[in-house]
């Protein structure tokens, strides 16, 4: 099993997140994050003085999947999340050892 | 008794008590969502605070008879003897004319709120506004409009340019270096919180200065008319001036810009409203969105928190519409006003040099003094602690805003 983490501009949710069903993938989990990488930030100007934003507002999704969906999901994000601009986002993988459902007590494939 | 100019001057009464509320708005706009209660009432009670103080003694201070030129008698103490019949050469109550000239008593320090908004005391700052609204604006005011010495040597100043603007301008830059700068000021990003409210508060400004300024012909007259339209000139022409400015300067037009204008011009106009044309309205109120943003920027530069531009609003601007008045003010516009340099009167712009020399001196002084005391005995800044929670939590218990 493997943790996805994609890192993406606000208004592209609804397309990853209806792409995402589209393949059968279910469940995720947002949050509302600020960062920064290549994409600067902006200028704001208030009466005169200057100032620089760095942190922009971006959406963290996280879910996890079996490993042999890893490749498409991957895909099926990069696809629905890409405008071609600097700022698109970045998608961390990382392995997951465990996953229990709190309800059931199923374990592993099961409980994802 | 004259009953259009009563009915006039009863609406223009109410106009600029609607001025206070709207610089609330104004002001609270531009704070930060932790102090926009605080920043709100601090103009709204001086509705309070003055309206108590002028009938008790402030209106006689003001307007009783004058002593030395300096400050009026006390014949009109508790407003005695000031009722429904006109006081003498005037055509309205002479109880319409003291409430007219007190909603210019609320709003003067109100303005002051923008220099210390985010950090004062309300403890500290209600003590300031009794003490200063005392010992500078009345005073002051009886100088130029209670037949003290201002008017007495022929200084033109229509609707308060020096009264109000000049005056809270000069308090505004001792309280702002007094209390020292809000805590992050040049390091983080201290961000208006709200500029659609603000935009409604200029709105509201503007519309209520039309009573401010064609209000203080003291009459349904010729000379309200032209009060009325350069005010409006100026206004639009200063909303202009600092939008383009801004635009020019650094790249982008921006609401704050052409409201902050807007307020210049009529803050430029106010002294001359009734005295030059409309046409010299334009010129007033485009140099005095230009002079304004300039001045608000030189304060990022000189370094002082002044923190919603009292100084460079209404000091500065209160300053160019005075020696504007002394250049472009026309007998042909007012036979009861004078020429000016450009009407070959060079005099005229001299002797309002000096009124806004003299105000300005007398204010800073004044309220230096005021301000040492309160900070001595009460201490006019909050604790660190209270000023980074915000002012609203800290000092009245209340937030402006669950989301």
């Amino acid at each position: 099993m493997q943790k996805i983490e994609a890192i993406i501009k606000p208004f592209k949710l609804d397309d990853v997140k209806d792409a995402l069903n589209a393949i059968g993938i279910s469940g995720m989990t947002l949050s509302e994050v600020k960062g920064y990488g290549r994409q600067k930030g902006h200028k704001e100007i208030y009466r005169g003085a200057e100032y620089n934003v760095d942190f922009i507002p971006k959406i963290k999704l996280e879910l996890v999947v079996n490993s042999s969906q890893t490749e498409l999901v991957v895909e099926t994000i990069m696809k629905a999340a890409n405008t071609g601009k600097i700022g698109d986002g970045k998608i961390f993988i990382m392995p997951v050892e465990e996953v229990i459902r709190v309800r059931t007590g199923e374990k592993g494939a099961d409980a994802i | 008794m004259n009953t259009g100019d009563t009915a006039f001057m009863l609406i223009a009464t109410a106009m600029v008590m609607l001025m206070t509320p709207g610089l609330a708005l104004f002001y609270g706009g531009m704070v930060r969502s932790k102090n926009v209660l605080s920043t709100l009432l601090q103009s709204f009670i001086c509705l309070g605070v003055v309206t108590i103080i002028w009938v008790l003694f402030g209106y006689t201070m003001a307007f009783g008879t004058d002593i030395n030129g300096l400050i009026g008698g006390l014949d009109f103490l508790f407003l005695r003897g000031v009722g429904g019949t006109p006081a003498e050469g005037s055509t309205i109550p002479h109880l319409v004319f003291c409430a007219f000239q007190l909603m210019f008593a609320v709003i003067t320090p109100a303005l002051i709120t923008g220099a210390f908004a985010e950090r004062i005391k309300f403890s500290a700052f209600l003590v300031f506004t009794v003490l200063w609204t005392t010992f500078v604006y009345f005073p002051v005011c009886h100088w130029v409009w209670g037949g003290g010495w201002i008017s007495g040597h022929g200084g033109l100043d229509f609707a308060g340019g020096t009264v109000i603007h000049i005056n809270s301008g000069a308090a505004a830059l001792v309280a702002a270096m007094l209390i020292g700068k809000r805590k992050g000021w040049g390091r983080e990003a201290i961000h208006p919180h709200n500029l659609s409210m603000t935009l409604l508060g200029a709105g509201i400004l503007w519309f209520g200065w039309f009573g401010f300024n064609a209000g203080s012909a003291l009459a349904a007259d010729g000379i309200a008319a032209n009060a009325f339209m350069t005010t409006q000139v100026a206004a639009s022409c200063g909303a202009l001036a600092w939008l383009f400015a801004e635009w020019i300067n650094q790249g982008k037009p921006t609401i704050l810009g052409a409201a902050s204008g807007a307020i210049a011009g009529l803050v430029a106009i106010t002294p001359g409203a009734g005295f030059v044309s409309p046409a010299s309205a334009i010129i007033i109120g485009l140099a005095g969105g230009v002079i304004c943003y300039v001045a608000v920027l030189a304060k990022n530069k000189l370094g002082y928190d002044d923190a919603l531009d009292v100084v460079g609003i209404h000091g500065v601007g209160g300053v160019w519409g005075a020696l504007a008045t002394g250049m472009f003010a026309s007998l042909a516009v007012n036979p009861g006003g004078a020429d000016g340099l450009f009407y070959g009167n060079a005099k005229l712009l001299f002797v309002q040099a000096v009124d806004a020399g003299a105000t300005i001196i007398y204010s800073v002084v004044v309220s230096f003094i005021i301000l040492k005391a309160i900070d001595l005995i009460i201490g006019l800044r909050v604790e660190i602690d209270d000023e980074v929670q915000g002012l609203d939590l800290s000092q009245h218990s209340e937030i402006g805003y669950t989301l």
